[in-house]
């Protein structure tokens, strides 16, 4: 008993190979749409590779864009095939290689699904990657004579300014680090040489943030210096101000965006493997459709397409029996060889 | 003497009507390209509306989107015409409606040269609306608490930060207002106190900027207050550094960016005419070989083809005098009512 069985006349079989064929078409544009999601996440981590130390992992962008190139292929291949179903003499060159393209296709799909699963996945390294990249990025930020690390300051600056973020938790995180570099600073000053004494390894730390952290949605002009120091500033408090620079930390302003991207990606690649599955199906039904006419020799007879053969289970048999004759024939072709060894 | 005769065969009727609708359909991409153009125009000089005292400069994008619209008709009617020319029994119908296709298709035309002349004419009129409008976006910085100005601040320092400029000329002009708004001011300490004193109006002002026209790319962390005072920073010449602030001033950063989405649309735009023009000619030889072939015994023999019946003068002559005619003919119709009524009043009177 064939699962989901349905009987095809020959114009029911003319508008399955139809709407096959258009929806393989949809498929090749879902293949090109997964090739350039992949394309843009690719360029997207590009972009802000010196914010994660170089370090970032390229593997799921170039499966993504290895996924579409093929999900292109397969699918203008199927769309070909559907096409050629409905002329019996360009069908028949065909029907050989088939069963082994269906076979292609349901393991593509699988791996598809996977794909769609690790852009969810994938976001835990990114976390860790960030959080170490945006670390050393900040203790940087001042070796604008470096060569090799002197864009640092402006590629922070600009991150901090178009993701709304200060800092790697929050804006205290510069006050952990010396971001103001040697050559501005007058070691014959008191206040210098004050706060290079105040700590163990001499480094020139303020209450103080780069201009980059000020929000511009402040009604005030913004206090980037002695921000804990109430005394400093007119009418103002440091634990009540909140408007003042960004308070969120930019690695969670980070993880959130790229988050999202790879959100929305493996959405996408989800309803693309629906797609594909669809389409898969539908060509089982065109294949089983084409080989069970009632009447081989004339077109128009009646016959019947199925997606199984026989129920799951008992395919699920055939397979297992299939496997085990395979093992067991290579076994007794050696007991075999042996035997024929021992006598001769 | 007719106007750049050509010969049609019908084989060459049917490849022009083909070609033509081809045509067509590409000049009604091209009038949809021209109304997201007229779009994405007004949209970006709406973004910027805090900044721009009128809106003169918006009858740019308003006439590309007008002319958009219309074009997609247009050609499209155009398409219609080429299907049914070919067929005898359908093309009489738009006879009456081919002369004033062509009227309205001309207009577009002259319309998008027009455009394209207006966005380089109305740069000075842009000049002056960015002038005034970022002089008070500047005046306006510190009225955070006003309604109505609330978001000053926030605009001018986001328009700062996105385009890479201070002030309206330049950095200066920051020194010439006051922008730290009063609330913040401590009146009782002699630095506030002095300088409200230093000038005529009473305002506070300082040789500072706001943090918007820092330059992230500064090797240096930016300097914002003192900028004039060379002792007050270390290793710092106010008259040597460049890279500290933004060295542009807003006004020359915004028309550089309008002048160059206008000009990068040029050559898209004059491409667009050309397109259309060709339509137009190339209609025009259609509904003349056409016709003409209608005209003859048989309809699938050879005809001619025109732009004009008539040279350029003679047909500029007789359409002055249809002109001239239909005006007459309203005022002929009172002269000859009221001689009419003359006679009428006239001939009773003999008789009785």
């Amino acid at each position: 008993m064939a699962l989901m069985l349905v009987k095809f006349d020959l114009k029911k079989r003319v508008k399955l190979a139809q709407t096959v064929w258009f929806m393989y078409w949809f498929a090749v544009m879902a293949g090109v749409l997964v090739f350039s999601m992949g394309l843009f996440f690719k360029i997207e981590l590009r972009k802000r590779s010196e914010l994660m130390d170089n370090n970032e992992s390229h593997f799921l962008p170039n499966l993504l864009i290895l996924m579409g190139l093929i999900a292109c292929g397969i699918n203008a291949l199927g769309g070909k095939i559907c096409y050629d179903s409905l002329d019996p003499s360009k069908f028949v060159k065909w029907k050989p290689i088939l069963k082994t393209f269906l076979m292609v296709c349901i393991g593509f799909n699988v791996l598809l699904f996977v794909t769609g699963l690790l852009c969810f996945l994938m976001r835990i390294p990114l976390q860790f990657t960030l959080a170490e990249g945006l670390r050393n990025g900040m203790k940087f930020y001042k070796d604008t004579d470096t060569p090799g690390r002197c864009y640092m300051k402006r590629t922070l600056d600009l991150m901090q300014m178009e993701f709304r973020c200060c800092g790697n938790d929050n804006y205290r995180d510069w006050f952990e680090i010396q971001w103001v570099s040697n050559r501005y600073l007058d070691f014959s000053a008191k206040e210098v040489k004050d706060r290079i004494g105040s700590n163990v390894d001499g480094q020139y730390l303020m209450d103080g943030v780069p201009f980059s952290c000020c929000n511009p949605s402040s009604p005030r002009p913004c206090i980037q210096f002695q921000m804990t120091n109430n005394t400093a500033h007119y009418s103002y408090d440091h634990y009540t101000e909140e408007l003042n620079v960004w308070r969120r930390g930019c690695r969670e302003a980070l993880l959130s965006y790229y988050g999202g991207l790879m959100n929305t990606i493996g959405a996408m690649v989800v309803l693309v493997t629906l797609l594909e599955s669809a389409v898969t199906i539908g060509l089982q039904y065109v294949d089983s459709s084409l080989s069970t006419l009632a009447n081989p020799e004339d077109p128009e007879s009646e016959s019947e397409g199925w997606i199984l053969e026989k129920t799951v289970k008992e395919t699920f048999t055939d397979i297992m029996d299939k496997m085990k004759a395979m093992g067991k024939g290579s076994k007794v072709e050696e007991g075999g060889e042996a035997a024929a060894a021992t006598v001769s | 003497m007719v106007l750049l005769k050509m010969k049609f065969t019908q084989q060459r009727r049917v490849r022009l009507a083909q070609g033509l609708w081809l045509m067509s359909w590409l000049a009604v991409m091209c009038g949809t390209f021209v109304f997201c153009l007229g779009v994405y125009l007004k949209t970006e000089m709406i973004r910027r509306a805090e900044v721009m005292e009128n809106t003169e400069i918006h009858v740019v994008p308003n006439i590309l989107m007008m002319v958009g619209l219309a074009s997609i008709g247009t050609n499209w009617v155009a398409t219609r015409v080429c299907q049914d020319s070919l067929d005898a029994s359908r093309f009489p119908r738009w006879k009456v409606l081919l002369l004033a296709w062509f009227v309205v298709a001309a207009l577009l035309c002259v319309l998008l040269v027009a455009v394209v002349v207006l966005s380089y004419a109305l740069q000075g009129r842009l000049e002056e609306s960015l002038k005034v409008g970022l002089r008070n976006g500047i005046r306006f910085y510190k009225d955070t608490d006003v309604p109505g100005r609330c978001f000053q601040k926030e605009t001018i320092d986001r328009l700062q930060m996105e385009f890479r400029c201070c002030g309206n000329n330049n950095f200066k002009d920051w020194f010439e207002v006051q922008w730290v708004s009063n609330r913040y001011l401590d009146f009782t300490s002699k630095d506030v106190k002095d300088r409200i004193r230093s000038n005529v109006d009473g305002r506070f002002l300082l040789d500072g900027v706001p943090f918007s026209c820092c330059n992230p790319a500064s090797p240096r962390p930016c300097l914002q207050y003192h900028l004039t005072d060379n002792t007050a920073h270390f290793s710092y010449d106010y008259q040597a550094e460049e890279l500290n602030l933004h060295n542009r001033g807003c006004r020359q950063a915004l028309i550089d960016y309008y002048m160059d989405l206008m000009n990068s649309t040029g050559p898209g735009v004059l491409s667009v005419i050309l397109i259309q023009m060709s339509v137009i000619l190339s209609l025009r030889y259609l509904q003349t070989a056409v016709e003409g072939a209608m005209a003859l015994e048989d309809p699938e023999g050879d005809s001619e083809g025109f732009l004009l019946e008539k040279g350029v003068k003679e047909t500029f002559e007789d359409v002055k005098a249809k002109v001239l005619a239909i005006l007459q003919f309203g005022q002929v119709d009172p002269n000859a009512e009221e001689s009419a009524d003359t006679e009428k009043a006239a001939s009773p009177t003999p008789a009785s």
